[in-house]
């Protein structure tokens, strides 16, 4: 019983002591540990936890720029569809639009053809008719006088008044002959 | 009467009263409990050193903390020689450690700087609880962290490098007075937090971190050796001394396993505030 007394009236060891030796071999083997694992030993740790961290980041960046890609691919292709649509859509319109024109155009042209046809069919047989007529009358007259010169036995041909006649007579010719035609 | 004979004394006595039980049985005297003194906590060297007039002894907890020291030191190297981007079971251990200290402790505490510490840190908590461990390693069973220089010598390590942090980051007064004069007090508080501030940061800091590891460390020693002390002292072939030194054997199992924690947890208290420490030198508080 008595050395518990002696040691807790102070006279055994001083637990609070600071032996200088061995705050040194302290030191030392703290500093010693940590220039060996922060030089050697952790270094090494670090560097693979950072691949793996970009490992692993990288992967998933790659994923997300795949699927970047791949949207902005199905963009572009929905984009190029709508835009052949479109176009497809207005050569439609155009196509249509070209077909009335052409369509319209020829109408026109034949139209004009027609007009141009039919008007100088109109010319030709009014200058036809003209010209028989004239041709007629001339031969009618001629015709007529020398009918008339048998029948009187003398020749007309230069009196004046025989000339009158024959006008009046065709003239008269004519009047029947449009008022048949009329009644036709 | 010096130390070393005391301890020697103490050591006669002990062999003399090795046969102690509270009921004197085969052969044994009757005695009082040889309750652990201080004196538990005192080495005779192996060896002695001497170098420039000054003794290194080689005690118990040196030998300890040489052979802890080395330990790390292989295992670190030989778990992190060459890391795999796909760990193995060894390194996987090894990176729960580096993983724990950088985003438990450096990044939590300290923030995006704090990866530059955890060099330091890592050492840090590692050498500690190699320090600790040592308290319930069997046969060894001595926490080299009790012997008081142990701490002291970390804290000797810690204290220049936050003042020198805090000067360099902040400015050399400006670092002292952001530290006394934190802003948005009224003016009168600073007569009182100023020196309470100042003596808080310079003088209790370091005394506070290595008495806190000393105390623990030292205590939980202290009480596991009662116990064991007492399950030798209470044996005795009777109902009650099987009953007395079953419960105390008990008790010491329990409060071993409770050491393993204290001493893991007394590591990391340690660092953590090591790292709270250096994260106060590199921003000044608001």
């Amino acid at each position: 019983m008595s050395w518990v007394i002696a040691a807790s009236e102070g006279e055994g060891a001083n637990v609070l002591a600071l032996p200088l030796y061995e705050i040194i071999i302290a030191l030392l083997c703290f500093f010693i540990v940590f220039g060996a694992l922060a030089k050697f030993a952790l270094p090494n740790i670090k560097k693979t936890l950072d691949e793996r961290a970009d490992a692993i980041e990288g992967g998933i960046k790659r994923a997300e720029e795949a699927q970047a890609e791949a949207a902005r691919l199905a963009d572009d292709y929905r984009q190029q569809l709508a835009q052949a649509r479109e176009e497809a859509a207005v050569i439609r319109a155009q196509a249509q639009a070209d077909r009335t024109a052409i369509i319209e155009e020829a109408r026109t042209e034949a139209a004009a053809a027609a007009a141009t046809v039919t008007a100088r069919a109109e010319a030709q047989l009014t200058a036809d008719r003209a010209q028989t007529i004239a041709s007629l009358r001339h031969e009618v007259g001629t015709l007529a006088v020398t009918l008339a010169g048998k029948v009187v036995g003398e020749s007309l041909t230069d009196d004046a008044r025989a000339q009158a006649t024959v006008e009046r007579f065709i003239s008269d010719l004519e009047t029947q002959a449009s008022s048949a035609e009329a009644g036709r | 009467m010096g130390v070393s004979s005391l301890v020697a004394a103490g050591a006669v006595r002990l062999s003399d009263e090795s046969n102690c039980h509270l009921i004197p049985w085969g052969g044994g005297s009757d005695c009082g409990f040889p309750a652990p003194t201080a004196d538990i906590f005192s080495f005779s060297p192996y060896s002695t050193l001497a170098i420039a007039g000054q003794e290194f002894n080689f005690t118990k907890p040196v030998v300890l903390a040489i052979i802890g020291s080395i330990f790390l030191i292989v295992f670190f190297l030989a778990v992190f020689r060459k890391p795999k981007l796909v760990p193995g079971r060894m390194q996987s251990v090894g990176e729960y450690g580096y993983t724990f200290i950088r985003d438990g402790v450096a990044r939590e505490v300290i923030g995006k700087e704090g990866d530059k510490y955890v060099p330091f840190l890592f050492s840090l908590f590692f050498f500690v609880w190699m320090l600790n461990i040592w308290g319930i390693i069997p046969f060894a069973q001595f926490p080299v962290s009790s012997r008081i220089a142990w701490p002291v010598a970390l804290a000797i390590v810690i204290w220049p490098l936050y003042m020198w942090l805090g000067m360099r980051h902040q400015g050399p007064v400006k670092y002292f007075t952001n530290m006394m004069f934190p802003p948005g007090l009224p003016k009168p508080i600073y007569l009182i937090l100023a020196p309470i501030e100042l003596v808080s940061n310079v003088l209790v800091r370091p005394v506070t971190l290595a008495i806190r590891l000393f105390a623990n460390m030292f205590a939980g020693h202290l009480l596991l050796t009662i116990f064991a002390v007492a399950t030798f002292y209470l044996i005795s072939p009777s109902l009650i001394g099987i009953l007395g030194s079953a419960a105390s054997f008990v008790m010491s199992v329990i409060l071993t396993a409770f050491e393993a924690f204290i001493q893991a947890l007394q590591a990391f208290i340690f660092t953590l505030l090591a790292a709270v420490y250096i994260s106060t030198s590199l921003h000044a508080e608001h």
